[in-house]
């Protein structure tokens, strides 16, 4: 279910390291929780962020999640797909329903997520 | 590690585990809230059917000589109007004429009723009720005896007809009948709270399984599917139904929440009575209206209305619809944004969405 080569937040932000460059998505796990979303909010590519900073919201029928960057860095890129077919950060959340690409600044920020592993003890321990 | 009190399982509860049903707790039970999805469930009901389990709700029926004028002097709206067979709509109000709940009074005989109220207003309402019994009249919880089902859609009449003799073609809006629906005995009563065409059954607990089951065999083919919570709660904000703990609840009056139509106020004494009159004189100071926010983002209950920076307002439900494809929702507006087409700033995690006054309800249907 959670890609080996991902790394995790207790946010339930997943991120996947390119040569400096992280993608960002939400979990599973999250996206089940808000049910089908409607609305994505995303930051502008060019925006600079520090770990942990509110970079946008995922809106669904019936609730709103607020998405945290785990790594500080510069946003490089924003899943503008989004915009007309929210229904894929349901669909595919790990993969089609990106949201951004940050180019991180801290090796750190990424030394303090979860494995998929340890993610998915998390999820059963009721994170 | 804290211990909480169990909640309570509907009969059908083996049927929403099974169907791949998200449970959630609800006024004290475990509920389903969706199966396949809120979209897709609502959408259903809009173009074929859904059944909802609602068995939460309370029921209590109140019989014996008096039984009538105890229910007259406790709601507004005029029970005498009802014959046998034929329920309304209507409230209990406080002295101040506030709302404890809203609820259905279904009369079953001369002296007979059966009271349907909120799930999480249930204690309250009875602890209420039984305050103010007074002569002979009998006042018991039914609660748990009654399964509830509400099949709700366009085809609900074709998809039940093949399981009960009762005509249902015959059986108008808000009108009721004893009958049997797929071999059980079955209060069937052409009511709903989507919108659309349906029927409630209120059945015995140890049948509600089987009635469940008959209903999706032959409901399926026509598009049936089984639909929660969540749907309803879309379904009903889109045909501009209140919700007690949002339109209406303790500070509301009917006259606020524009349910002019449930006070019956040359029926005779009721409670509350003399402080709706009073309120009638002095005019309301605030109007419900519905809105359409335009753009992106969805305000809901909370969410206050802005003008000049001030809040002047309050969003009391507010959802994505799925059969308009944008953010709806109802609101507490003074009256001189209460007009159609009026724009409202609605402020929403710090940033101002702008909505438009839309006139109630948004949807309706057709036949």
């Amino acid at each position: 279910m959670y890609p080996k080569d991902y790394r995790y937040s207790k946010e339930h932000e997943w991120v996947r390291v390119e040569e400096g460059v992280c993608t960002v998505g939400i979990t599973h796990f999250a996206q089940d929780e808000l049910g089908e979303v409607v609305f994505v909010e995303l930051p502008e590519v060019g925006q600079s962020f520090d770990a942990h900073d509110e970079i946008g919201s995922i809106e669904s029928v019936k609730a709103v999640a607020e998405v945290y960057t785990p790594v500080a860095g510069e946003v490089v890129a924003a899943n503008e797909a989004l915009v007309d077919a929210p229904e894929r950060v349901n669909e595919d959340p790990h993969g089609e329903g990106w949201l951004v690409k940050i180019k991180f600044s801290s090796q750190a920020d990424l030394d303090e997520l979860m494995s998929a592993e340890e993610y998915e003890e998390f999820l059963t321990s009721g994170g | 590690m804290s211990e909480k009190p169990a909640l309570l399982s509907s009969p059908l509860h083996d049927r929403h585990v099974a169907a791949g049903a998200k449970l959630v707790e609800f006024a004290g039970w475990e509920m389903p809230v969706q199966y396949g999805g809120v979209i897709g469930e609502h959408r259903a009901v809009r173009s074929a059917a859904g059944l909802f389990d609602v068995s939460h709700m309370g029921e209590f029926l109140v019989t014996g000589p008096g039984a009538q004028s105890f229910i007259q002097r406790l709601t507004p709206n005029d029970v005498a109007k009802l014959t046998p067979g034929r329920a309304h709509y209507s409230g209990l109000l406080t002295t101040a004429g506030t709302y404890l709940d809203d609820l259905l009074v279904y009369r079953l005989g001369e002296e007979e009723f059966l009271l349907v109220v909120n799930a999480a207003n249930t204690q309250k309402d009875l602890a209420w009720l039984r305050e103010q019994l007074d002569g002979e009249v009998e006042l018991a919880d039914r609660s748990m005896d009654y399964a509830l089902l509400a099949l709700q859609g366009p085809k609900a009449l074709k998809i039940l007809q093949p399981l009960t003799e009762t005509e249902l073609s015959a059986m108008r809006y808000y009108r009721f009948a004893d009958g049997v629906v797929a071999g059980c005995p079955s209060l069937i009563s052409r009511t709903g709270y989507t919108g659309e065409d349906g029927f409630e059954l209120y059945l015995q607990p140890a049948d509600a399984a089987a009635v469940w089951d008959r209903l999706l065999e032959t409901g399926t083919p026509a598009g049936l599917v089984p639909a929660g919570l969540g749907a309803r709660d879309t379904l009903r904000l889109e045909a501009g139904m209140a919700l007690y703990g949002h339109e209406i609840d303790d500070t509301t009056t009917p006259w606020d929440a524009g349910l002019d139509w449930v006070v019956k106020l040359d029926k005779g004494d009721f409670v509350g009575c003399q402080a709706l009159v009073a309120q009638k004189e002095a005019g309301t100071e605030r109007r419900l209206v519905g809105f359409e926010v335009e753009g992106r983002g969805i305000a809901r209950q909370g969410h206050p209305v802005m003008a000049d920076g001030k809040r002047v307002g309050e969003v009391t439900s507010g959802t994505w619809s799925p059969t308009f494809e944008k953010a709806l929702g109802m609101a507490y507006v003074p009256h001189s944004l209460a007009e159609p087409e009026t724009e409202l700033a609605l402020e929403v995690r710090g940033k101002l969405l702008t909505a438009r006054v839309v006139k109630l309800p948004f949807y309706k249907r057709s036949t």
